[in-house]
C-alpha cells in the first residue's frame, strides 16, 4: 500500500534521516518505535507532505506521492493525526471534527463516519460544545483520532498517541487502535512506548538516528532478548 | 447522542426561513444606518458625527484586520497601505468621474451623502452612485494588490507576510508620494491627459486635495454593517473553521487537508477589500486631505492596536476598541464630555470598590470587580489628566501613542489575550468572573483560581 524508499530528509543543515525505506501493507499495523530525535515524526511528516524529502520516493497505491501537497494526500487517504495531539484549542470539539471533514465532499458519508467516530469516543459525543482546549489530555488524543477519522482514512498515521497519557487511558487508546485497524483501515503507528507498540502491530521498524535499525514481525522483536535489552528497557 | 445527521437537519432550516435570516441582519444594518444619519446626527451635533465617522471607518478597518491577524493568525503590518489603494482609487474616480460628468468635482450627493443639515437635496442621486461604485472599485483593486502581495508571501509559513506588508505600505507611499504633477482641475486638462498617465495626477505628497464630502453616518455605518455581517458569517462558515485551525495549529490544520495557502491568501484578500472600502470612505470624509503620509505605517499600527487591545480574533472585541482608541484622542483633547459625567463615574467606582470588599471578605472572587473598578477610575484620572494639561497648554491627545504603548505593555503583562480575547462579547463565559463574585463562594479545599 505504502512503499518508502531511501527517504532522506533535512532540516536546513541538519539531516534527519539518512536515507530509510520501510513498506506498509494493506490491512495491517505497523509499528514505527525508536528514542527521541530518532526521526519518528519526520518520517509521518514528509508522507503527509507536511515536510519535503531531499531525496527518495514514497509511492502510495502505485502512485508517487513525495511532492505533493498535505490537502492532496489527505485527499488521496492518508490521514494524520499529528504528534502532541494537534488539537484546535479555541474551538469547540464539534468544529473541530468537522474540520477533519474538509476534504470531503459526500455529505451522507461524512454522517456516517461522524456517527462512528462519536460511537468509538462516547465521551466526546457529550462534549460537542465544549472548547477542545478544556479537554483532559485523554480526552483531547481521542479527539485528535476522532478528527483524522472522519477525513475517511484508508492509512491513518499515529504520531505518538500515548503522549502524556496516564498508563489506564493508554490502554484505552491501543485498545481504540486495535478496533479501527480491524474495521479495515491500515495504521502506521509511531511511538515511543516500544512494548505497548509491538503488542498491538503486526510489522514493525526500530528507528536509531535516522536509520533503520532493526526490522520484523512485532511479536518476534518483542521477544528477542536483543531488542527488549536495547529499546523496551528491559535488563 | 447528538448526530450529525440531526445537527444538520437541526441546521438546515426551509428556504424561506434561511433566506429571512440571512437577510434582515443586514435590513437591520441599513436601518440603522438609516437612523444614525436622519435621526442621530440632528440630535448628536455636527462635531460628534464626525467623531462617529472616524469610529465607523476604524471598525471597518480593525475587523477587516481581524479577518488576517485574527482569524489566521497571520501578521500583517501593512493594513494602511490596502486603505490607501482603496482610498485613491475611490477618489480618483469619483473627482475625475464628477469632473467628467458633471463638470465639476463638487460634491453631487443627495441627503443620503450629506455631512451637512438643512441642505436641500433630493434622497439619492447619481452622484450617490458614482460614490458607492467608486467604493467597490477601491476595494476590488485593493484586494487585487492583497493577492499579489499574499500569494508569495503566504506561502511560506512563519513571519513573512509582516516584513512584506511592511514593504508594501511604504512601496505605495513613496510611489505615491513621489508623483509630482498637481490634481488636474478642469475639465479640458483632463481631456487632454492620457487616460494612462491619469493615475499620477493625484496630487502627490501634497495630498489629493479638493474629494467631495461623500462619506456621510449612512455610507459608513453601512459599511460597518457590511464588515461585520461577512465577518461573523465568514468565522461560523467552513472556510472560518479553516481560517481559525491555521491559528489554533498549522501543522494539524495541513494534516487535516485544509490547504493553508489558499486560505491565508483567501483571507488576506477578503481583509484587503474591505480596508481598501474603509480607505474609500476616509478619503470622501470630511474634513480629510487624503495624503500619503497620513497612511503610512503608524496608521496600520494603530489599527493593529485596535485588533490587539480587543483581543486577536474578537470581531466585537476589534470593533469594541477601534471605537475606544478613535474617541480617546478626542476625549483628551477636551475631556469636558466625561467630566460632566464625573459624579457617576466616581459612584460606579465606589459601587464597584464596595462589591470587591464585600466579596472579598465573604470569600467569594473580587478580581473583575477590581479590575473594573480600575478601568473607571483610569478613565476619570485620564479626564482630570487632560483637564489639568488644557490648563497648562498642553493637548493630552498629542501624546496618545505614549497612551496606547503604556495601555499596550500594561495589556500584556495584565492582559495578554487582549480585552475580550477570541470571545465576543455576549459569550457568557466572558462574564464569568464578574458573575463568580455574585454567587455563593467556591468550597474550601476546591480548586483556587
Amino acid at each position: 500500500m505504502l512503499v518508502v524508499r531511501d527517504l532522506v530528509v533535512n532540516y536546513g543543515a541538519i539531516r534527519a534521516l539518512h536515507g530509510i525505506s520501510l513498506r506498509v501493507d494493506q490491512g495491517r499495523i505497523v509499528t514505527l518505535v525508536g528514542s527521541n530525535g530518532a526521526g519518528k515524526s519526520t518520517t509521518l511528516r514528509a508522507i503527509s507532505g507536511i515536510v519535503r524529502a531531499a531525496s527518495g520516493s514514497i509511492v502510495y497505491d502505485g502512485k508517487p506521492i513525495g511532492r505533493m501537497p498535505p490537502h492532496e494526500i489527505v485527499r488521496l487517504g492518508i490521514v494524520q493525526a499529528p504528534e502532541g495531539r494537534g488539537i484546535f484549542a479555541n474551538m469547540t470539539v464539534e468544529e473541530n471534527l468537522l474540520l477533519g471533514a474538509t476534504v470531503r465532499d459526500d455529505a451522507a458519508g461524512v454522517r456516517e463516519d461522524w456517527d462512528r467516530a462519536l460511537a468509538l469516543f462516547p465521551r466526546l459525543a457529550e462534549r460537542l460544545s465544549q472548547n477542545a482546549g478544556t479537554l483532559s489530555g485523554g480526552e483531547q488524543q481521542m479527539l485528535a483520532i476522532g478528527r483524522a477519522l472522519i477525513a475517511k482514512p484508508r492509512l491513518l498515521l499515529l504520531d505518538e498517541p500515548s503522549l502524556g497519557l496516564a498508563p489506564q487511558v493508554c490502554q484505552t487508546i491501543f485498545r481504540i487502535i486495535r478496533e479501527i485497524n480491524e474495521r479495515g483501515t491500515t495504521i502506521l503507528l509511531v511511538e515511543q512506548n516500544a512494548n505497548a507498540a509491538l503488542r498491538i502491530a503486526d510489522y514493525a521498524y526500530v528507528l536509531e538516528v535516522g536509520d533503520i535499525a532493526l526490522e520484523g514481525d512485532a511479536k518476534k522483536l518483542a521477544a528477542d532478548d536483543n531488542v527488549r535489552k536495547a529499546y523496551l528497557g528491559v535488563h | 447522542m447528538s448526530t450529525l445527521r440531526s445537527r444538520s437537519v437541526e441546521m438546515t432550516p426551509a428556504a424561506l426561513p434561511t433566506l429571512v435570516r440571512s437577510v434582515w441582519p443586514l435590513l437591520v444594518g441599513v436601518g440603522v444606518a438609516l437612523a444614525l444619519q436622519f435621526f442621530a446626527k440632528p440630535v448628536i451635533g455636527d462635531f460628534y458625527a464626525k467623531v462617529l465617522l472616524d469610529i465607523g471607518t476604524s471598525i471597518i478597518l480593525a475587523v477587516s484586520l481581524t479577518m488576517v491577524n485574527g482569524f489566521t493568525g497571520q501578521f500583517s503590518i501593512g493594513h494602511a497601505a490596502f486603505m490607501m489603494v482603496g482610498g485613491y482609487v475611490s477618489g480618483g474616480i469619483v473627482y475625475y468621474g464628477s469632473l467628467l460628468a458633471w463638470g465639476s468635482a463638487d460634491m453631487a450627493g443627495g441627503a443620503l451623502s450629506s455631512m451637512i443639515d438643512g441642505r436641500e437635496a433630493p434622497f439619492l442621486t447619481w452622484g450617490d452612485a458614482l460614490f458607492a461604485g467608486s467604493l467597490v472599485a477601491g476595494g476590488l483593486v485593493a484586494a487585487v494588490c492583497g493577492y499579489v502581495v499574499g500569494l508569495p508571501s503566504l506561502r511560506l509559513k512563519g513571519d513573512y507576510l509582516a516584513i512584506v506588508t511592511l514593504g508594501f505600505g511604504e512601496i505605495v507611499r513613496v510611489l505615491i508620494q513621489s508623483q509630482t504633477s498637481d490634481v488636474l482641475y478642469t475639465v479640458e486638462e483632463v481631456k487632454e491627459t492620457a487616460w494612462y498617465l491619469m493615475p499620477t495626477k493625484v496630487g502627490g505628497a501634497l495630498g489629493f486635495s479638493g474629494l467631495p464630502f461623500y462619506s456621510s453616518l449612512f455610507w459608513v455605518f453601512l459599511g460597518v454593517a457590511v464588515t461585520l455581517l461577512v465577518a461573523y458569517r465568514l468565522k461560523d462558515s467552513a472556510t472560518g473553521r479553516a481560517f481559525l485551525s491555521i491559528r489554533e495549529d498549522e501543522i494539524a490544520s495541513e494534516a487535516m487537508g485544509v490547504n493553508t495557502t489558499q486560505f491565508k491568501v483567501r483571507a488576506f484578500v477578503i481583509a484587503a477589500f474591505f480596508a481598501g472600502v474603509a480607505g474609500g470612505l476616509f478619503a470622501h470624509s470630511i474634513g480629510v486631505q487624503l495624503n500619503p503620509g497620513e497612511l503610512g505605517f503608524l496608521k496600520s499600527f494603530d489599527i493593529i492596536i485596535m485588533v490587539v487591545l480587543g483581543g486577536l480574533g474578537s470581531i466585537s472585541g476589534a470593533a469594541i476598541a477601534a471605537a475606544i482608541v478613535t474617541i480617546l484622542p478626542e476625549l483628551l483633547r477636551n475631556p469636558e464630555p466625561l467630566l460632566k459625567m464625573w459624579p457617576v463615574l466616581a459612584g460606579l467606582a465606589a459601587v464597584l470598590l464596595v462589591a470587591a470588599v464585600v466579596c472579598a471578605m465573604t470569600g467569594r472572587r473580587a478580581r473583575s470587580l477590581v479590575a473594573w473598578m480600575c478601568i473607571v477610575l483610569t478613565l476619570l484620572g485620564l479626564g482630570f489628566g487632560a483637564r489639568a494639561a488644557a490648563a497648562a497648554g498642553h493637548n493630552l491627545g498629542d501624546y496618545r501613542m505614549i497612551l496606547f504603548a503604556l495601555a499596550l505593555i500594561l495589556m500584556m503583562i495584565l492582559r495578554p489575550q487582549g480585552l475580550f480575547g477570541v470571545r465576543e462579547v455576549w459569550d457568557r463565559s466572558l462574564w464569568k468572573g464578574i458573575a463568580d463574585s455574585f454567587r455563593a463562594p467556591p468550597k474550601k479545599g476546591g480548586t483556587n483560581k
